[in-house]
């Protein structure tokens, strides 16, 4: 039955690969509460090849029990659960002061199952089928935030800094111009510097609507935007990663 | 015929009818009666006033002339045609004079007025013999002699035939009446239903174009049977779409489902790793398509279905076309076509914004698709605008358009003009758009940009929304 994980193995691997030696991701340890089996030991496998430790359980109850019990840095939790639904596990463990951050993963899949996801507790949203890269992606943004001061006024990444209070972008000290679109475009990927952001993220971010792009739109803003701050510069920092979105990093 | 009339029984028209002819004809009753008793009670006051008017002449004049002068007065009284009744009587209840033969025993004891109907016998040449009812005042004289003034009372069963036989008169109408109206609208009432029975009974058979039969007078029958014929049109429809889907998916999963197949079986066979992996990337990039295809076959019935009707909230129309226009802006230059907008600020209405979002994301694609390909001017438009009563919100191309012949058809799911699918395209665009359309009480309306220019006609669809109702 389970044919909505889309896992794409190239991507995985090239970008697993790459962070992986360029110990980009943390040690990073996360719980996943699937039922579906076929579908948990994909994801397990997947993840530990992306670097990162995972625990999973099986129902409703005895994830909420690993959840309170030990400590995570990410829970992908699917809303469909025997024993105990998925957002009822959520919201026992927000009551049980429990702020992991927590992915739903749903197959309903909906506008409206998002926001009630959302209100539950959740902190991120997925409706199946999904591309395992692009749940990769959203866990290790989950995972990061909360080492990212979100107070910080200026993001940095190698000679290029960022001045979210003045709206100034500089790389090497000389000022760049952009459109206040491309603007929220690099503020949110030099946020997740160093991480993948799909293009289905770039446009819930920056554009708020949440929903799969099916063309090439986000693609064509992102290479303006990388035009526009590569230009005149000899490194590259805006890298496209194949079959998953695109990472803003200093190679160093 | 028995049976019919039966079943005519049963029917709510004729029941209701016969309720009302029964309230009717007790209200009926009931106001003759009232009536009667009022008239009676008027009369009899009438004739006690009169009386007593009466007595007080006949008192003055025994005042003013004594026993002679009364004597006269009641004997030339009592001659008069169609008089009333005196008597005069002396102190041990003897007749003395007047125009009455005899009275009931004891009448002549009372003073005053009698209260009471009383039996007396007039003298034959007064009037017809036997006993007669009369009411009377009774006068004493200070000399022991008593005059007696009073009326008769006619014959009292006289005036009740008249009202009971007027009663009856017009209950026999009334239920003549009654029956013959009845009959028509029952019968009447009966074929309609009958032949709204016929028709069901059709449609049940599986004959969904059937519709109910409706009459000129638009009445509640007639109004029943248009929201009926509506609802079956909408399941028409529906169940139109239902084969329509059913046929398309056979038709267009299976192609890509056998491409996918075949994909897989070449990459299992293959021996050099460049090429597996080419493969397989066809094989993922193939089942995204599917993937996507069936997302948006599943937002389509949701939205169909209503479900996320839930959602709405109020949507700034400008925004909206605004930003995608500022998404597709980008894309479209690259494609080397212009996008221009024009669009009046501040239009809100109910709505959910992310589909309304997505529906101008698709006009967009197919705009950017279409134009970049004709032969028409590269350019691409937004237009935003509020009147009448409705928003309009148009994304227009100059690519090749749509034949006015095929408008209706290319909403429909799967439907695609480009008969060999060559191009990306799921071919439920258009049907999401009329889909959100619909579930905001709009509609989706497709023209030709330039009607003159033959070659590049373009398209221009349109979002109505209605205006909401200030």
């Amino acid at each position: 039955m389970e044919t909505s994980i889309r896992y794409s193995r190239q991507g995985a691997e090239s970008h697993g690969a790459k962070t992986d030696a360029d110990a980009i991701v943390p040690h990073m340890k996360i719980l996943v509460i699937e039922d579906d089996l076929e579908a948990a030991a994909y994801m397990t496998k997947a993840f530990r090849e992306a670097g990162i430790v995972v625990d999973h359980a099986s129902d409703g109850e005895s994830g909420l029990f690993m959840g309170t019990e030990n400590s995570y840095d990410v829970m992908v939790i699917d809303r469909m659960l025997p024993r105990r639904d998925g957002l009822s596990v959520i919201s026992e463990l927000r009551k049980r002061g429990v702020n992991t951050p927590v992915l739903i993963l749903s197959a309903l899949g909906q506008v409206d199952d998002r926001v009630t996801g959302l209100r539950a507790g959740g902190d991120d949203y997925l409706p199946k089928p999904y591309a395992f890269s692009e749940l990769l992606a959203r866990v290790e943004v989950l995972g990061r935030r909360k080492g990212t001061p979100e107070q910080d006024m200026v993001y940095r990444v190698g000679d290029l800094e960022l001045d979210r209070l003045s709206h100034e972008v500089r790389r090497a000290g000389k000022e760049i111009l952009l459109q206040p679109r491309e603007f929220r475009l690099l503020e949110y990927l030099m946020k997740n510097a160093g991480q993948v952001v799909t293009r289905t993220m770039l446009l819930e971010h920056v554009w708020d609507y949440h929903f799969d792009p099916q063309t090439n739109v986000i693609d064509v803003h992102v290479s303006r935007l990388r035009s526009k701050i590569e230009k005149d510069f000899d490194k590259p920092l805006l890298k496209t990663i194949r079959g998953a979105g695109y990472m803003i990093k200093d190679e160093g | 015929m028995l049976a019919r009339a039966r079943l005519m029984f049963r029917s709510t028209a004729v029941r209701l009818s016969a309720l009302y002819i029964l309230l009717f004809a007790l209200c009926a009753a009931f106001l003759v009666v009232y009536v009667t008793a009022m008239s009676e009670r008027l009369l009899a006051q009438q004739t006690r006033q009169t009386l007593q008017e009466e007595v007080q002449d006949v008192q003055r004049a025994y005042e003013r002339g004594g026993i002679n002068l009364l004597l006269r007065m009641i004997e030339r009284r009592a001659r008069q045609p169609g008089a009333n009744l005196y008597v005069i009587a002396g102190p041990n209840g003897e007749m003395l004079a007047g125009n009455v033969a005899s009275v009931q025993p004891g009448v002549l004891d009372e003073q005053g007025w009698t209260g009471f109907p009383f039996s007396y016998e007039p003298y034959a040449e007064v009037s017809r013999p036997g006993r007669h009812m009369a009411v009377a005042n009774v006068l004493r004289l200070d000399n022991g002699l008593r005059v007696m003034i009073g009326r008769d009372l006619g014959d009292p069963g006289r005036f009740r035939g008249i009202v009971r036989r007027a009663l009856m008169v017009a209950l026999t109408i009334m239920g003549i009446g009654a029956l013959v109206i009845w009959f028509g609208i029952g019968r009447n009432a009966l074929k309609r239903i009958d032949r709204m029975s016929a028709a069901s009974q059709k449609i049940m058979a599986g004959d969904l174009s059937q519709r109910l039969p409706i009459g000129k007078s638009g009445d509640e029958f007639d109004r029943l049977s248009d929201s009926l014929n509506a609802m079956l049109g909408r399941i028409e429809k529906l169940n139109e779409g239902l084969r329509q889907v059913s046929d398309n998916i056979a038709h267009d999963l299976k192609t890509p489902l056998t491409r996918l197949r075949n994909k897989a079986a070449d990459a299992l066979a293959e021996g050099r790793d460049d090429v597996r992996r080419t493969a397989l990337e066809g094989i993922i990039g193939e089942s995204d398509q599917l993937i996507r295809t069936f997302n948006a076959l599943l937002m389509i019935s949701r939205v169909e279905a209503g479900s996320i009707a839930a959602e709405m909230s109020e949507v700034d129309l400008s925004a909206i076309s605004g930003d995608s226009a500022e998404l597709y802006e980008p894309v479209a230059e690259e494609a080397g076509l212009s996008l221009t907008t024009e669009l009046q600020p501040g239009l809100v209405v109910q709505g959910n914004r992310e589909l309304i979002g997505q529906a101008i994301f698709n006009l967009l694609d197919n705009a950017v698709k279409y134009a970049a390909e004709g032969k028409g001017e590269k350019k691409i438009c937004v237009r935003l605008s509020g009147q009448n009563g409705s928003f309009r919100l148009s994304v227009c191309d100059h690519g090749p358009g749509i034949p006015r012949d095929k408008r209706q058809e290319v909403t429909k799911r799967f439907v695609r003009l480009d008969e060999s699918r060559s191009k990306p395209g799921t071919g439920l665009g258009l049907s999401l758009v009329e889909a959100v359309m619909e579930l905001h009480g709009g509609s989706l309306e497709l023209s030709a940009t330039d009607e003159s220019d033959k070659e590049a006609p373009g398209l221009t669809a349109t979002m109505v929304f209605p205006a909401p109702k200030p």
